[in-house]
């Protein structure tokens, strides 16, 4: 009885849930993520002349937002490292790109989040001088022109002045009024560029990134997980983890779990993967010795951007048959030499070299000695050993190239490069002059000679992560001459053997088999004679 | 006139050619890996080098098993009784087709020679490739179990010398299975199980 009850009831029960409809309908499928539509408030339906202007009308809102960006390397293009002490960030480092900021401020700081910082008189303290739509905007229209401080422009403006070129003036308020969270579009406006051009310095960042497809990074592919930037790189108070300068190098703790309030790098592999990422144990056992990174890119520039490899400003200045400054293109189409900056080397699809990495990076900064010898100069050295307990074997972008120093006083050389003056190298193309004022900028010491010495920078490879089965193949590193044919410290199999155990072990397998054969051959005559 | 012996049983034969294959395939696999010659490729050659270890486990099992509770475990124990007319033998009375010195029986089926040879195979050489071949096996678990101190060569380097020693014995072995009365005797025994001894 009880069970027929219980049939009916369920029967009813099912009839019912057919004829009621379902309620989870969305009330609207074009509902704003976001629980704001900046074109709506009234503070951003202006007209704003003025980068300035966007960040006042922010800040009535977000009144903290600019005290949390003056704390941060972004701002500030400083960064003290912890370990070494070095005072660090592009306001001090001298690299082998375009080498320094310093003297070229106008030029390099429109990839500065701030505005107006033209020269060394810059205020860092005026929460207005923050530039909140490069990270924020969502139009794809915001733009920096170099030459500008990092203001961007509003008016149609002839730039440089008398050169009759154009720069668009472009509409902040429909940018404003569509601002949101940052962007892999937001992020890589500065950092797809650093070097001066898309793909330029990185090699696994450039613009192939703004919509990657499933191989070319398997977390940010646009048609599947869509990471941004800061879904690794997650932002608390504006504060962006996971900086170059102190990397982590390894990471042995779990992964971070919601709410546990880790503060540890959230940008590494294992912040999510944890410690044994792989069904099988043998690859888990490489995670011992071996960043993520170096099985898992196989190699760098692969979006069809290639990258420099090679930079030598040595060459810079020669002239054109026409007396004006020249480029010359190669076989892809990009600048293989430019009077104004000397040769370059591009390449796509590169394999990375690989050292071992502790985390401490440091760097050759421009008072310190150095000597033009066999060896190229060190712009920064990745510290590590297999023996030090902190390293791993990591996937590097190597950059060489040659670049200005002080023969005299052996430094590098700040150099002023960029600007509409008579000794801005772009311009004039007098070393002397340049570096003069370059040095000058900075009250730094300069004999007055230029000549040029070999640099070396290194750029750690962690981004265009390929899907699982486009991995690294055993016998990338498993071979004679692999990949890893050059790192010491490790037993490799089939790269590595005891090179006594292998001539004695094929000797006596030799001499069985030459025994053997002498044996057989002296039966064979003996049972003839028989 | 010759008489036959059933010496070697169905499971005895079962497991020496299940073992001979897999040695073989473990041998052919092993110096793929160690990177003497690329049959395979690394990758698959570790994973069968792996899958033909641990099924030469399951067959130990059983064949240690066997060789318990049937008692054929005594057939390893070595002699020192006709080691050297056995040794003399193989290096003078072979060629003058000199009667062999050893009458195999059920009881003792392989000669004194053969005896010492699988005994030194059973306690050293195999030990030797166990012991390592496990370890290598399980690298990534020397921290959990404390062998922080172990290296990764020593223990690669004790598992090549396995290899070239097993290489060695098989190839004497090999070569030994023609020294019976008839150049393939010792072979057909191994298949059929009989084995034709002289009156």
């Amino acid at each position: 009885m009880r069970i027929a009850n219980q049939l009916a009831t369920i029967v009813a029960a099912f009839f019912l849930a057919a004829a009621v409809p379902a309620i989870a309908e969305p009330a609207s499928a074009k509902l704003l993520k976001s629980t704001a539509d900046h074109g709506k408030f009234k503070v951003l339906n202006q007209e704003f002349a003025s980068g300035p202007e966007v960040t006042k009308a922010c800040l009535s809102c977000h009144t903290e937002a600019a005290k949390q960006i003056h704390q941060t390397q972004h701002w500030k293009w400083e960064f003290v490292n912890p370990q070494t002490k070095q005072v660090l960030g592009k306001k001090h480092i001298v690299n082998n790109f375009c080498t320094s900021v310093a003297s070229n401020e106008a030029a390099c700081n429109s990839c500065h989040i701030g505005y107006g910082w033209r020269n060394d008189k810059f205020d860092f303290s005026v929460e207005e001088n923050v530039d909140c739509l490069v990270c924020h905007d969502h139009t794809g229209k915001y733009k920096k022109p170099s030459g500008f401080a990092g203001m961007p422009v509003t008016r149609d403006t002839e730039f440089p002045p008398g050169s009759g070129k154009i720069v668009k003036g472009i509409n902040l308020q429909e940018i404003a009024q569509k601002v949101g969270p940052t962007t892999r579009n937001t992020c890589g406006s500065c950092h797809f560029n650093g070097g001066g051009g898309d793909g330029v310095k990185h090699g696994d960042l450039d613009s192939s990134l703004e919509a990657p497809g499933r191989d070319l990074d398997v977390h940010m592919d646009a048609k599947g997980l869509n990471f941004s930037c800061a879904t690794c790189h997650k932002t608390d108070v504006h504060q962006v983890p996971g900086s170059r300068y102190a990397p982590t190098a390894r990471d042995k703790a779990p992964a971070h779990m919601r709410g546990e309030g880790d503060k540890s790098n959230p940008a590494t592999c294992q912040a999510c993967h944890g410690q044994a990422p792989h069904k099988a144990a043998r690859l888990n056992g490489h995670t011992a010795k071996l960043a993520c990174q170096t099985c898992h890119i196989p190699a760098f520039a692969r979006g069809g951007q290639p990258t420099k490899m090679f930079w030598d400003w040595s060459t810079a200045g020669k002239l054109g048959p026409d007396g004006k400054p020249m480029v010359t293109k190669d076989d892809d189409g990009y600048d293989s030499y430019m009077t104004i900056k000397g040769d370059f080397v591009w390449k796509e699809n590169v394999k990375p070299e690989y050292v071992w990495f502790n985390g401490t990076v440091k760097y050759t900064l421009r008072g310190d000695k150095i000597e033009k010898g066999d060896k190229p100069t060190a712009i920064n050295s990745f510290e590590g050993s297999p023996t030090d307990g902190k390293s791993m074997i990591w996937p590097i972008k190597m950059f060489r190239g040659k670049q200005q120093y002080d023969p005299v006083n052996k430094t590098l050389v700040i150099t002023h490069l960029a600007g509409n003056d008579d000794t801005a190298f772009w311009k004039n193309l007098n070393w002397e002059k340049a570096v003069a004022t370059g040095m000058a900028s900075a009250n730094a010491p300069f004999s007055g000679k230029v000549d040029f010495i070999e640099t070396y920078s290194i750029w750690p490879i962690t981004h265009m992560v390929a899907p699982k089965e486009k991995a690294l193949a055993c016998s990338e590193c498993h071979s004679k001459s692999g990949r890893l044919a050059g790192i010491q410290g490790i037993y490799l199999p089939a790269r590595d053997g005891n090179k006594l155990v292998d001539t004695v072990g094929w000797s006596m397998v030799l001499l069985t088999l030459l025994g053997v054969f002498g044996h057989a051959v002296l039966r064979i005559v003996a049972s003839r004679k028989h | 006139m010759a008489e036959r012996i059933y010496v070697f049983k169905r499971f005895e034969r079962f497991w020496h050619w299940s073992q001979a294959g897999l040695i073989m395939f473990l041998m052919l696999t092993a110096f793929d890996i160690h990177g003497t010659y690329t049959i395979f490729g690394f990758e698959k050659a570790v994973n069968y080098h792996t899958m033909a270890a641990w099924s030469l486990v399951g067959l130990w099992v059983f064949a240690i098993f066997w060789h318990f509770t049937t008692g054929e475990w005594k057939q390893y124990i070595p002699t020192t009784e006709k080691v050297v007319a056995m040794a003399r033998y193989y290096l003078f009375g072979i060629f003058r087709n000199a009667p062999h010195p050893f009458r195999l029986t059920q009881l003792r089926k392989h000669n004194p020679l053969q005896r010492l040879a699988y005994l030194g195979v059973l306690l050293f050489i195999g030990p030797l490739i166990w012991i390592s071949g496990w370890l290598y096996l399980f690298y990534a678990d020397w921290p959990a179990w404390g062998l922080t101190g172990l290296q990764l060569e020593w223990v690669a380097t004790g598992h090549t010398i396995g290899a070239f020693l097993m290489l060695a014995f098989l190839i004497a072995h090999v070569y030994l299975t023609t020294a019976g009365h008839t150049p393939l005797a010792h072979i057909k025994a191994m298949v059929t199980g009989w084995e034709e001894v002289d009156d």
